[in-house]
């Protein structure tokens, strides 16, 4: 019988895993709803509310997609996965996108069956300690017990730079952030380690936030970027460029307020091809006219999604940094809608 | 209809070919419609990612590991501490079942409601439920490395875990060896001797306490006549936390905390129908000839008992060992956490590694239960 029921959950798994999906854009369109993966909890990025409302900054990439393709940035229906969890998710179709601060790196772009589209935080992995440690440099942290989320490019980085300055660590590694903060707050280990904007998020998240600090070394690249599945490529242009709207947009000064006004009266060609007013953008994507206009209509532009969930008003206090426009300074960065 | 269709046999057998065939065939599709698409997607498949470097650490590993070591030896270690922690699961839920499986059917009212509350409480909570608390509660209640709580020097605790000496064996040591298995032969001899001689002269001799004057004695002797080879390494506190000794993590004694707890309820239980199946003439018959209640239970009762109750007990210690994969949740490194969990993260092969895990569960299960079953056949009473 055992033998049995185990054969079973085996062929289960293997089916599970690779369901076929057709077109994801006739899929999405035919269900009305997008299916997005997101993180379990990180606020500024994404985090259900008292009210069970997911906000935060992956959250709007997921709800700017759902109003380019359905028109409504409300047809999101949100999958909260942790790290482990988020890649077969998509594999497997149970989500049209992951957008969970996931690190774009070479050995998932190409093994992984999956696609990253653009970066939408510019991050790096830090560390954070109690004051009372009395660190003050990364570099003292030889034989510390470290407490980190299972299955990141986190965990790997973290081996590598005790590996490379000679420091021995102890890593004590759960599956949720929850449990990582939860470990941390117990005294389970000297240090907490992840991107930096979620060494914001997550001392936001503790009792006594002044009783920690988030030393200064950054130790890694982690360009986060949403991701969709490989071999569609329709879908991963209309992800890609659902990005890059958000981004013209900024650049333009085109926000959810004056949109209208710039769809009525603005001159400059680019923007008239952004907002549908001349040219195919949309109909080249499959999509309804005005795609993008609806995304920045109802979600906002880039800057202005930046400044709601991390920016300086915030509880996050995250400065635009690497994420500044590359006109101020920044990396981000957007082709031309041409 | 054929003459041959009528004959049922014949037909039953008929069925039982139909049903393998659409059934290896229903998994033949699967596997290619599998394969199909993880080609489609671009899915690196294959088992070559088990020589690449793992790139992480794991806190606890009975052999050495390193971020530089490969996925592979995450599944040594990943399966080494899964049956670390089952073993001890099983040795503590074992000996907790058959104290509180007595005392269920203790005539002492208090002693028989603590058992009856123990069994209740603990049987019908999740046993995930039961581990996170465990865990939380070790961890909110143990003090910081700096406070510990200190024995003698010797032994640490505080929320890294249990710290205590670790022996070290030096050349002459196996001399001590040497005398614990000669203590060992020495009592199945003095057992069977003393059991022939009470067959004889109807005279009993005290095999127990010779026993434990043996088995402490002779190691003892050995230790003392070898030179003293055996030194203990104590625990110190050396920077962020204590160095050498022997040390049990939080996560490691809140699962086996949790494993034995929880299983232990299910065995006494199994022990306690298993007394009660004794039929009672055994116990009358016990007590006529002049027992105590402790020989009754040790000689008369409990041989029978465990008989009855061995085949569900096998079942509970299947179930503790895969329940250990709940280990997950607190982040103890046993198989899933670590190989089906972050190797499997890290490489993407989610086909292959779950393949791999469900396997090892599959045999380790079937081995403990083959030699179960293998003693339990021994232990049955033989009908002839």
């Amino acid at each position: 019988m055992m033998k049995k029921l185990l054969k079973l959950s085996a062929v289960a798994a293997l089916a599970t895993a690779t369901l076929a999906t057709a077109g994801t854009l006739d899929d999405v369109k035919k269900a009305g709803i997008l299916k997005c993966g997101v993180n379990t909890g990180l606020p500024g990025f994404s985090e259900a509310d008292s009210k069970g409302q997911w906000r935060g900054l992956d959250v709007d990439y997921c709800r700017a997609l759902a109003a380019v393709v359905l028109g409504d940035a409300s047809k999101v229906k949100y999958v909260p996965l942790n790290a482990k969890e988020r890649f077969t998710a998509l594999q497997s179709g149970e989500i049209d996108v992951l957008s969970r601060n996931t690190t774009n790196t070479e050995t998932r772009d190409t093994s992984l069956g999956i696609n990253f589209t653009g970066v939408m935080y510019y991050d790096g992995q830090g560390f954070m300690v109690p004051k009372s440690l009395g660190v003050k440099s990364a570099k003292e942290l030889d034989g510390a017990t470290v407490c980190i989320q299972a299955g990141t490019t986190t965990e790997l980085n973290l081996a590598d730079y005790f590996r490379a300055n000679h420091m021995k660590f102890k890593a004590i590694t759960f599956d949720t952030n929850d449990q990582v903060t939860k470990a941390f707050e117990a005294g389970r280990c000297d240090v907490l380690t992840t991107d930096a904007s979620g060494l914001y998020a997550t001392r936001t998240k503790l009792a006594n936030p002044e009783k920690y600090v988030v030393l200064p070394e950054i130790i890694s690249k982690e360009p986060l970027a949403p991701a969709v599945r490989h071999g569609d490529d329709q879908w991963f242009d209309i992800a890609k460029w659902t990005r890059n709207a958000l981004l013209t947009a900024e650049e333009k000064g085109i926000t959810m307020a004056n949109v209208d006004e710039a769809k009525a009266k603005s001159t400059d060609p680019e923007v008239k091809r952004l907002l549908s007013v001349e040219g195919k953008m949309c109909d080249n994507l499959k999509l309804e006219k005005g795609c993008f206009y609806n995304a920045i209509k109802q979600v906002g532009n880039y800057g202005e999604i930046f400044e709601r969930n991390v920016g300086v008003k915030t509880p996050l206090k995250i400065q635009r940094g690497l994420n500044a426009l590359w006109t101020q300074g920044g990396l981000q960065y957007s082709p031309p809608f041409r | 209809m054929p003459s041959f269709l009528r004959d049922e046999k014949i037909r039953g057998i008929l069925y039982q070919i139909i049903a393998i065939t659409l059934f290896v065939g229903f998994l033949f599709y699967i596997a290619q419609n599998t394969a199909h698409n993880i080609e489609q997607r671009g899915i690196k498949t294959g088992f070559a990612f088990l020589h690449d470097t793992a790139g992480f650490d794991i806190t606890e590993s009975p052999i050495p590991f390193t971020p530089a070591s490969t996925h592979l030896k995450v599944f040594e270690v990943g399966l080494l501490n899964t049956l670390i922690v089952s073993f001890w699961g099983i040795v503590f839920s074992s000996l907790i079942g058959l104290l509180i499986g007595i005392w269920r059917l203790s005539p002492n009212w208090l002693i028989n409601r603590i058992a009856a509350a123990y069994i209740e409480t603990f049987r019908n909570i999740p046993v995930l439920l039961q581990i996170l608390f465990w865990y939380n509660v070790v961890l909110a209640t143990l003090p910081s490395t700096r406070h510990s709580l200190n024995f003698f020097n010797a032994v640490f605790i505080n929320n890294r875990g249990f710290f205590m000496p670790k022996l070290v064996f030096q050349d002459g040591a196996w001399m001590i060896g040497a005398a614990i298995v000669a203590a060992i032969i020495g009592i199945i001899f003095v057992h069977r001797w003393a059991k022939k001689r009470q067959e004889e002269t109807g005279e009993q001799f005290p095999v127990f306490l010779t026993g434990i004057i043996l088995l402490i004695g002779l190691p003892l002797l050995a230790y003392l006549i070898a030179g003293r080879p055996v030194t203990a390494v104590y625990p110190e506190l050396h920077g962020f936390n204590f160095r050498g000794g022997k040390t049990f993590t939080p996560e490691f004694l809140a699962l086996l905390f949790a494993l034995s707890i929880y299983t232990a309820t299910f065995i006494a239980e199994a022990i306690r129908s298993g007394i009660e199946a004794v039929p009672k003439g055994q116990k009358e018959a016990a007590t006529s000839l002049g027992l105590s209640p402790l020989q009754q239970l040790r000689l008369v009762i409990l041989p029978q008992a465990v008989r009855i109750a061995i085949p569900s007990i096998i079942n509970q210690y299947l179930n503790l060992i895969k329940n250990s994969s709940l280990a997950a949740a607190i982040g103890y490194p046993e198989l899933v956490t670590i190989f089906a969990g972050t190797s499997l993260n890290q490489t993407g092969q989610a086909l292959e590694i779950l393949l791999i895990t469900m396997l090892t569960y599959l045999l380790i299960s079937l081995i403990v239960s083959l030699i179960l079953n293998w003693f339990n056949a021994k232990m049955k009473i033989k009908e002839r």
